[in-house]
């Protein structure tokens, strides 16, 4: 009965002020309407990939995806039990991950150095920026060719062609974030007589690290990718020269397990560095939130 | 050209000095035209002027903060100089004690921040991020960052400048306390004449390229209502081109100063 009362009273009298709202009064605060993607759920990116996975099987089993066109989940499955049983799978895996983690380091430091060189000073900028955007408007499938004369078909013509490729996003996206640093912090740097080590040790680079994370996630793509093309050449381990053998026998299966562990690995590298990223910028209030 | 007996009173050598500072951004016309202005060590001298007349441009001159600047004239400053800037320009990415303890090069560092933080009424707040900081915070936060370097000299340009009423009385009786227990000379610009009063021991008004005005301040309680306070703000608003209690005859401080500023 005091119960009922007490909801009617709130109902004809909406207007409590907020310190008071909770209890048997209705919160009659306007909530905005959120235009930002709101807060984060706990595994969300897993999702899409996952629903992927759903469509490929449930269109295989229905026979909506023929066998010819995309092998289906499970006789990938099977293949791959194969490959690793008889092929050594697992060492193929090893192979190339060690070229793409050692290419991929190489790049980094390398695009992060010239990126600063050519950053904070003008003469670096005249010697370094110049050949990296001809070298970027020329496709790496161009260069093999020039790097094997060079460096030969072994494994430092693959590490070499794998850096070079990743250097590029790194060094593009550092010096733009770099460059686009608010100058103000530099003048603050300067009244208190900060050094230039110093300067971009606290200043430059952790300006620039967003730019960079992102040049991250794009050369971790690359160093991937880069690996289907230098294992073309005279390989005798490696996914991509595992693929490039089942191309020519015509193994449909094989070419789709090279696939799935590409896009694994691609989309595991992406969410590590995403983690990274969210734990480096956590002084960012962004949208990501 | 009325200048108020000002300048120095004691025998030291000062703290600032500067003589014939010329100062232009084109052909067209100098910012600074000669300007003098010495500053004794301890001293808290307030800038004002009308929007433009170059406060900002003095300051940046004597921070260093000039090359690219046009002009020439002799400049004299210590050599331990801090800048609290309009906005308080905290660094993103540093939690609050390193932002103020950035650029310092001690052994105590990380405790010498620590009691500028509690000075500034932010103890406890040492690992914050400046965007959890309220606009006041930050700009006290950038005062700490300035004084924790002892300086002898503190520039600041309308520090106070984007706070409430409220929040800048309360920065006013901060910035006074902390400059009698550190005793750097100060060079405040800023555009609220009651502030100028509040807080200088002198203040001088810009004009012309010049100092046009140097009054020192004697007043025996720093507050609106003492004695004298009245007068000197109507006087020093008489020097801005500002009347109190206008009419419908008042004069836009853009076009006085186009008369007044005609010297050439
Ligand atoms: N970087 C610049 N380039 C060109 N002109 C400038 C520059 N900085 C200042 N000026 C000019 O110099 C004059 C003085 O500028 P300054 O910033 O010193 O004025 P101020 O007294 O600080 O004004 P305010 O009170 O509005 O801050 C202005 O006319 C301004 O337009
Ligand atoms: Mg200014």
């Amino acid at each position: 009965m005091t119960a009922a009362t007490a909801a009617t009273r709130a109902d004809v009298a909406p207007a409590v002020p907020p310190s008071r709202a909770g209890g048997p009064h209705p919160d009659v605060r306007v909530v905005r309407r959120r235009l930002g993607p709101g807060p984060r759920t706990r595994l969300s990116f897993w999702v899409g990939p996952l629903l992927l996975l759903a469509v490929w099987a449930v269109g295989s089993w229905a026979g909506f995806i023929s066998p010819a066109v995309l092998t289906a989940p499970w006789d990938v499955a099977k293949e791959f039990q194969n490959q690793w049983v008889d092929h050594d799978l697992l060492g193929n895996i090893g192979t190339s991950l060690r070229r793409s983690v050692l290419g991929l380091t190489l790049g980094v430091l390398g695009g992060v150095v010239l990126a600063v060189a050519s950053g904070l000073s003008r003469v670096g900028e005249a010697l370094i920026d110049g050949p990296i955007q001809i070298k970027r408007s020329i496709p790496t499938l161009a260069l093999i060719p020039l790097f094997v004369a060079w460096f030969g078909i072994g494994e430092s013509m693959k590490v070499t062609t794998i850096a070079l490729i990743t250097l590029i996003p790194i060094y593009v996206n550092t010096h733009n974030a770099l460059r686009g640093i608010d100058g103000r912090y530099a003048e603050l740097a300067e009244t208190l007589d900060v050094g230039r080590v110093e300067f971009v040790r606290n200043v430059v680079l952790p300006g620039a690290l967003p730019g960079f994370l992102l040049g991250l996630r794009f050369a971790v793509t690359v160093s991937l990718l880069g690996l289907v093309v230098v294992e073309q050449f005279n390989s005798e381990s490696g996914i991509g020269h595992v693929m490039t053998l089942a191309q020519q026998y015509g193994q449909t299966s094989v070419i789709v397990v090279g696939l799935v562990i590409y896009g694994v690995f691609g989309f595991l590298a992406d969410t590590a560095v995403r983690l990274i990223e969210r734990r480096a910028l956590s002084w960012r209030r962004t949208l990501e939130g | 050209m009325a200048t108020h007996p000002g300048g120095l009173t004691s025998t030291e050598a000062p703290a600032v000095r500067v003589r014939d500072l010329h100062r232009s951004f084109n052909r067209s016309g100098g910012v600074l035209e000669g300007l003098d202005l010495d500053v004794a060590p301890g001293e808290f001298v307030a800038v004002l002027g009308r929007s433009g007349t170059g406060k900002s441009t003095l300051l940046r001159a004597l921070a260093g903060l000039d090359r690219d600047v046009d002009g020439y004239g002799e400049i004299e400053v210590p050599v331990a100089v801090s800048v609290v800037f309009q906005d308080s320009r905290l660094l993103p990415w540093k939690r609050l004690l390193d932002n103020v303890t950035f650029g310092l090069r001690a052994p105590d560092a990380d405790e010498r921040g620590r009691r500028a933080l509690a000075e500034v009424g932010l103890a406890g707040r040492e690992r914050a991020w400046p965007y959890e900081l309220s606009g006041g915070e930050a700009q006290r936060a950038s005062l700490a960052r300035s004084l924790v370097r002892e300086p002898q000299l503190l520039l600041a340009d309308e520090p106070f400048g984007a706070l409430d009423a409220l929040t800048r009385i309360k920065m006013h009786e901060l910035l006074r306390r902390l400059c009698e227990v550190h005793r750097p000379a100060v060079l405040l610009v800023t555009h609220d004449v009651d502030e100028a009063i509040v807080l200088a021991d002198r203040i001088v008004v810009l004009d012309g390229g010049t100092v046009q005005t140097d009054v020192r301040v004697e007043l025996t309680q720093r507050s609106p209502v003492a004695p004298g306070f009245g007068e000197l703000r109507d006087f020093l608003l008489g020097r801005l081109g500002v009347q109190e209690h206008l009419g419908a005859d008042f004069i836009a401080p853009g076009r006085r100063r186009a008369t007044s500023a005609t010297p050439s």
